[in-house]
């Protein structure tokens, strides 16, 4: 009897490491943020999704006053959730908002984007999350509020809340 | 093309003779042949074969890039030089399980026909268990990352491999260590299929040594050769940063170091039977449980492979299936050990066998809670933290101290049963000693010195047994050189971190700057245009107060494909110390960030792994 309640809480305990690990999977991975405010971006370039054309980040930032730069994936359950704050946020303001597509497949972000909408004015594509490394990025989502001259104004680890776009909204005006 | 189409179906046969096997060693459990059928032997072979020429298939696609295979076009580039191409096959995810699977199925070929002497149904059920761990990977591969997968239309150019990848001691790294991290999954089958057989004996102890003394010997290397890689190539002039895919070596070889003594006790004592399986048990399912950590990406390190939420799912299932499918066996089979005339006395060789057994406990679990605590923390109460060296650095030096000590004791006492009356003053007289010789090492520097030193005076301590038990005629040599080589190691990591000094500066070239009592001059810098990069070498004359001059030449490389930057140190080693530069481009190209390291005794931790690890490759030698 007392050999059945020890493998029975060694099963249990299993199945609890078993759940973590299981609903960890979907939780973004990132580390204890660090300071990146009022610090430059760094230049990259990159492919874009759909047209398959070059850019340099630089030319993209310099020409609107304030850029987002949003990193996203198809397979990022997070990223859902937040698709329809960014749609908000294309649709009330004009601001300039390019995604990051990070380790995706091609096919499964235009699934992505056709089903929830494109809030992007250009998507480029991080197919190896190099990219994302060099931004210092921790993970997906993430989101960076940068002005003409690629500074850091706002950072934002994990999915953007109404409150964020609220921000967002009064520093750009 | 071709190429992949004949990788891809060999692969395919190799999971349907994995599935016929697993059908084959059940029937034949049930008969009472003396031999194992002829047919189950070919089976296998043929099995190691069509992984070999699936392997095979895929370093052919790497060499000629072809890029209509996605796994090419992701990670080589038609300019790479030729070895990269080769080395870049075990450089990504899908090529590495591949890997995972041929030394698989090379152990389990290699374990028949070195078990000849074992029982029939041992050697079938062993495997059986292989077959399923194998029939797992078939399906990881075949479902979730195929390494054949067709690009249609045919890019002209790949992607090419990460620059920090492409490096001789980086491309020897995985193979070696998977000899080790993965071959452990032969223990794991031998001791569940003697579990259920109940062979658990002597017999059964001096077979399964071997395979561990030969996993543990893979697993050390391999560990060491990613280390010095991270030392020169990382350029940060550290060699082991706690890193999540770090730890999740160290694990697997912290329960197989526990192991490769525990066995002993075992041979020779015929005890701790259930704490033996338990333990090669537990050596696959961390291996098992790193591989879940790093691919999943549940964790993120610095250098996991691309990863994809989509395999986690699939490798966690698989994981606690194996988990789930060793407690019933124990459930089952495990019968309770007769321990009442095998008393242990508390003096005694496998008592302090067991002490090593508790600290090696001790210390996986520390791993194991830095490891995996962010991911329990961020679910539960949906915290973000990070763990780094400093937790590992107070939880583990204290404890490291005291098992010096019982290392330097255990190996004199004799099985059974000993006395206290072998205790020889002169032994606590040179303890003592040793304590004040590494105080008054210690005392100049500024670190806490009561723990310092008395690891140091403890790791003093071992140096000095191990060295008298050399002078001895009858003397276990791999015993003694293991425990001396790891003593050097305890004495150089502390000496290193101890009394390394680190100079930081932007420098323009032709400035001169003085740092404590050297003179450090950037003289030039160099380009030259290479086969895939472009390298940027700078010349600096360093002349300390004895005016010896000594000239570094760190690079920084500009790799093409992808455009990445990297930095490679340039180091001078000596038997006392090691000289490190290593050099970054800061903006305008004209000003560079320099940072000149002094790191004593560091070609002394790699040559006391080498001992550690010459030591246990020694036993598997000796005759019996």
């Amino acid at each position: 009897m007392k050999k059945n309640i020890f493998y029975l809480i060694l099963l249990l305990f299993f199945t609890f490491i078993f759940s973590v690990f299981y609903i960890g999977l979907d939780k973004p991975n990132f580390y204890t943020p660090k300071e990146v405010k009022n610090k430059s971006l760094e230049e990259f370039t990159s492919t874009e999704l759909f047209s398959n054309e070059q850019f340099n980040s630089k030319d993209i930032i310099e020409n609107n006053k304030f850029t987002l730069i949003n990193i996203w994936s198809s397979w990022c359950v997070p990223c859902r959730l937040e698709h329809s704050v960014l749609m908000d946020l294309s649709g009330k303001t004009d601001l300039n908002i390019v995604g990051l597509n990070y380790k995706d497949k091609k096919n499964n972000a235009i699934k992505f984007l056709n089903e929830l909408g494109n809030p992007f004015s250009k998507i480029l594509t991080d197919p190896d999350g190099i990219i994302s490394i060099s931004l210092g990025a921790y993970g997906v989502p993430e989101t960076f509020l940068l002005n003409n001259k690629s500074k850091v104004i706002r950072k934002y680890i994990g999915p953007l809340t109404k409150d964020n776009v609220l921000e967002i909204i009064k520093i750009i005006k | 093309m071709i190429s992949s189409h004949i990788g891809y179906y060999s692969l395919l046969l190799g999971f349907v003779i994995s599935i016929s096997l697993l059908i084959y060693s059940i029937f034949y459990l049930k008969k009472n042949n003396q031999n194992i059928n002829q047919n189950i032997f070919s089976f296998l072979f043929l099995q190691f074969f069509t992984v070999v020429i699936s392997f095979i298939s895929l370093v052919y696609s790497f060499i000629i890039s072809d890029f209509s295979n996605v796994t090419v076009y992701n990670n080589s580039h038609s300019t790479k030089p030729i070895f990269y191409k080769i080395t870049g096959t075990w450089g990504n995810h899908e090529g590495s399980l591949l890997l995972w699977l041929l030394v698989l199925t090379l152990f389990i070929f290699l374990f028949i026909i070195f078990s000849k002497k074992q029982p029939t149904k041992y050697r079938l059920l062993s495997i059986f268990f292989q077959q399923i761990i194998i029939s797992g990977f078939f399906l990881f591969l075949l479902l979730t990352s195929n390494p054949f997968n067709f690009l249609f239309p045919v890019p002209k150019e790949g992607l090419g491999l990460n620059p920090i990848l492409q490096d001789p001691a980086l491309a020897i790294h995985p193979p070696i260590l998977y000899l080790g991290y993965v071959g452990s999954s032969i223990i794991f089958s031998a001791s569940l299929a003697s579990l259920v057989q109940n062979n658990i004996n002597r017999e059964w102890a001096i077979h399964i040594k071997k395979w561990i003394q030969a996993t543990w010997f893979f697993l050390t290397i391999g560990i060491l050769l990613g280390s010095i890689w991270a030392y020169y190539e990382l350029g940060w002039g550290g060699f082991w940063f706690w890193d999540p895919v770090e730890n999740v070596s160290l694990m697997p070889w912290l329960c197989l170091t526990a192991l490769l003594h525990t066995v002993i006790v075992l041979e020779k004592r015929n005890l701790l039977k259930s704490w033996t399986l338990i333990l090669s048990i537990a050596t696959f399912t961390f291996s098992m449980i790193g591989t879940f950590l790093v691919r999943s990406g549940i964790l993120n390190s610095v250098h996991t492979f691309a990863n994809d939420p989509e395999r986690g799912i699939f490798i966690l299932l698989f994981l606690f299936s194996l988990i789930i499918l060793s407690i019933i066996l124990f459930f089952i089979y495990q019968r309770k050990e007769n321990t009442s005339q095998k008393n242990f006395f508390l003096i005694s060789k496998e008592t302090s066998i067991l002490i090593n057994n508790w600290f090696m406990m001790y210390f996986l679990s520390v791993v194991l809670i830095g490891t995996t605590y962010p991911i329990f923390l961020e679910v539960i109460v949906n915290e973000k933290i990070s763990i780094g060296p400093p937790f590992f650095n107070k939880l583990l030096i204290p404890f490291l101290a005291l098992f010096l000590i019982f290392m330097a004791i255990g190996p004199k006492l004799n099985w059974i049963k000993d006395s206290y009356k072998k205790i020889k003053y002169s032994r606590i007289v040179l303890f003592f000693i040793c304590l004040c010789i590494s105080f008054y090492l210690i005392k100049k520097t500024s670190s806490e010195i009561l723990f310092t030193s008395i690891l140091g005076g403890a790791s003093l301590y071992l140096l000095f047994v191990t060295i008298k038990e050399f002078l001895n005629k009858k003397y276990n040599a791999s015993q003694a050189i293991s425990h001396f080589g790891f003593s050097i190691f305890i004495l150089s990591i502390l000496f290193n971190s101890l009394f390394s000094s680190e100079f930081s500066a932007n420098m323009k070239i032709g400035q001169e700057l003085i740092y404590e009592k050297e003179k450090i001059k950037f003289l030039k810098i160099n380009t030259f245009d290479k086969e895939n990069y472009k390298s940027v070498i700078a010349n600096f004359e360093i002349k300390d107060e004895k005016n010896n001059i000594i000239s570094l030449y760190p690079e920084i490389r500009i790799y093409n494909q992808p455009k990445i930057l990297t930095s490679e140190a340039d180091i001078i080693s000596t038997a006392f110390f090691d000289k490190f530069m290593v050099i970054n481009l800061l903006k305008g190209e004209e000003i560079f960030n320099v940072r000149y390291q002094t790191k004593p005794f560091m070609i002394w931790i790699w040559i006391s792994v080498c001992l550690i690890s010459f030591g246990g490759i020694l036993s598997l030698f000796k005759r019996h």
